[in-house]
């Protein structure tokens, strides 16, 4: 029992690495995907052209490899240096599952009835103020269940930065592993017990946004 | 003769291979009530949707106070309208649709209010007492604080012309705001529509189905055919009276129904 908590201890100093990847990351992607998404339903064919692509290149090609990309190509080949390791990881993170989530947002705005669109133009609203005030209010709300599952997996990739050499969760637990062979039942069940309970409010969260979807009005 | 608010000038749409409108020509004078009857697919709903920026004229020009609506002028060069120059004259114009299109995240009071507020950026104090007092007159007053999905569809329609009369339109345009609703509820929205026609220098334009409403309510009747206006004149020549073969059969499908 007392290596439960020495493994314990050990995992404690990997928390704060995955915590921060992943609330920088859950940021980022967010806000790429809102401009993705509107990028994508714009009607300059240029701006949705070259966002269509963005998006189908990261989508199309693995995380990992993206994140490799950042931290070992592009320094190598071009000498472009993204900062620190956290920087590289959040980046490669927030470009991939932006792309993904920017797919939610341009379906949202796309499904939101053209009647809307033309009640907007009947009193007089100009293209931006038709955006904020009508449609994106109602597609928001259309993306809220899977937005939530996205942040589940966005939790679920930043295992994946160990592997790039930064000292996450995992990484500590292979270090443990490393030196204390026996024990690596253990070692990976509490890994898992740990991405359990931080995905638990998460989770949570994801059920409350469904619901509110599921109202219709946001503050019905 | 009073100089007309709207003028249609030889106006042509084409959706694809299929001609709709096919040479409109139409002067409605302020305060004017005009009723567009015909069968469906005459292109009634089109021609308001021109006027209401929905759709663009393949050929032709609308005027509204005289000015272009579809094409604007830099120097002696005619150009394409662009936003700017379409906002600037549509807001003269207002729109009834027949499937309400009220926003469902707001309240009824928010749905009037949001036009006034930030389009014309009107103190908000001032427009609620607007919007209260607009909501009584069409029988809402006390509904104000719901949201769209709580009302009937007879409520809603009323909710969305005083949502349009907010903007205090010269111009407003009905597209079959009854077709949606069941047969009870199609009163209640008559009444509203006819109180305005009654009280109003607004000018009306109703593309409607309801022919004894258009009797009613109606200066002049258009009745449209295959993209063209086919007949024209005082409601009491179109309906009792008819002249052409089409339309005398277009009003007996009527008669026969009731």
């Amino acid at each position: 029992m007392g290596s439960i908590a020495d493994i314990s201890l050990v995992l404690l100093s990997g928390l704060k690495i995955t915590l921060i990847v992943l609330i920088l990351s859950i940021i980022f992607s967010t806000l790429i995907a809102l401009i993705a998404g509107l990028s994508r339903v714009s009607n300059n064919w240029l701006v949705s052209g070259f966002t269509g692509f963005y998006v189908e290149i990261f989508r199309g090609t693995s995380l990992i490899v993206q994140l490799f990309w950042f931290s070992y190509a592009l320094p190598g080949l071009f000498n472009i240096h993204l900062g620190s390791d956290v920087w590289v990881a959040v980046l490669a993170i927030s470009l991939n599952y932006g792309a993904y989530m920017s797919e939610i947002v341009r379906g949202a705005i796309q499904s939101v009835p053209a009647g809307q669109t033309e009640a907007s133009i009947a009193l007089n609203f100009t293209g931006f103020q038709r955006m904020r005030y009508i449609i994106l209010p109602q597609a928001i709300r259309m993306m809220l269940p899977e937005y939530g599952n996205y942040i589940i997996q966005i939790l679920k990739a930043t295992s994946l930065v160990s592997l790039i050499g930064l000292t996450d969760l995992l990484y500590y637990g292979n270090i443990y592993r490393s030196t204390h062979l026996s024990e690596a039942p253990t070692v990976y069940i509490l890994i898992l017990a740990v991405y359990f309970l931080l995905a638990l409010p998460l989770i949570l969260l994801t059920r409350k946004m469904e619901k509110v979807a599921k109202k219709g009005v946001v503050h019905g | 003769m009073v100089a007309p608010i709207v003028q249609y000038k030889n106006v042509r749409k084409a959706f694809g291979d299929v001609e709709v409108l096919r040479g409109i020509n139409l002067d409605i004078t302020p305060g004017e009530k005009v009723a567009l009857i015909g069968p469906s697919g005459s292109g009634k709903t089109t021609i308001i949707r021109l006027l209401m920026t929905l759709e663009e004229p393949s050929s032709g020009v609308i005027e509204v106070n005289g000015e272009n609506l579809w094409q604007m002028k830099k120097g002696n060069k005619t150009f394409p309208a662009d936003e700017k120059h379409l906002r600037a004259i549509r807001g003269d114009i207002g729109m009834v649709f027949q499937h309400f299109n009220l926003f469902p995240h707001m309240t009824i009071l928010e749905n009037c209010m949001l036009a006034p507020t930030i389009v014309k950026k009107k103190e908000k104090a001032t427009v609620r007492a607007t919007a209260l007092e607009m909501l009584d007159k069409v029988g809402l007053a006390d509904k104000v604080d719901l949201y769209p999905s709580q009302l009937s569809g007879g409520q809603k329609q009323r909710v969305a012309m005083a949502r349009a009369l907010m903007m205090k339109p010269k111009v407003m345009l009905f597209d079959e705001v009854t077709s949606a609703l069941d047969p009870e509820l199609v009163g209640e929205v008559l009444e509203v529509i006819r109180d305005l026609a009654k009280s109003g220098e607004m000018a009306m334009i109703l593309v409607t189905h309801e022919m004894d409403f258009a009797l009613d309510i109606a200066d002049r009747v258009l009745f449209l055919n295959e993209g063209v206006i086919e007949e024209e004149g005082h409601p009491e020549e179109i309906l009792v009276n008819p002249k052409s073969e089409r339309l005398q059969e277009f009003l007996s499908r009527f008669t026969s129904s009731r």
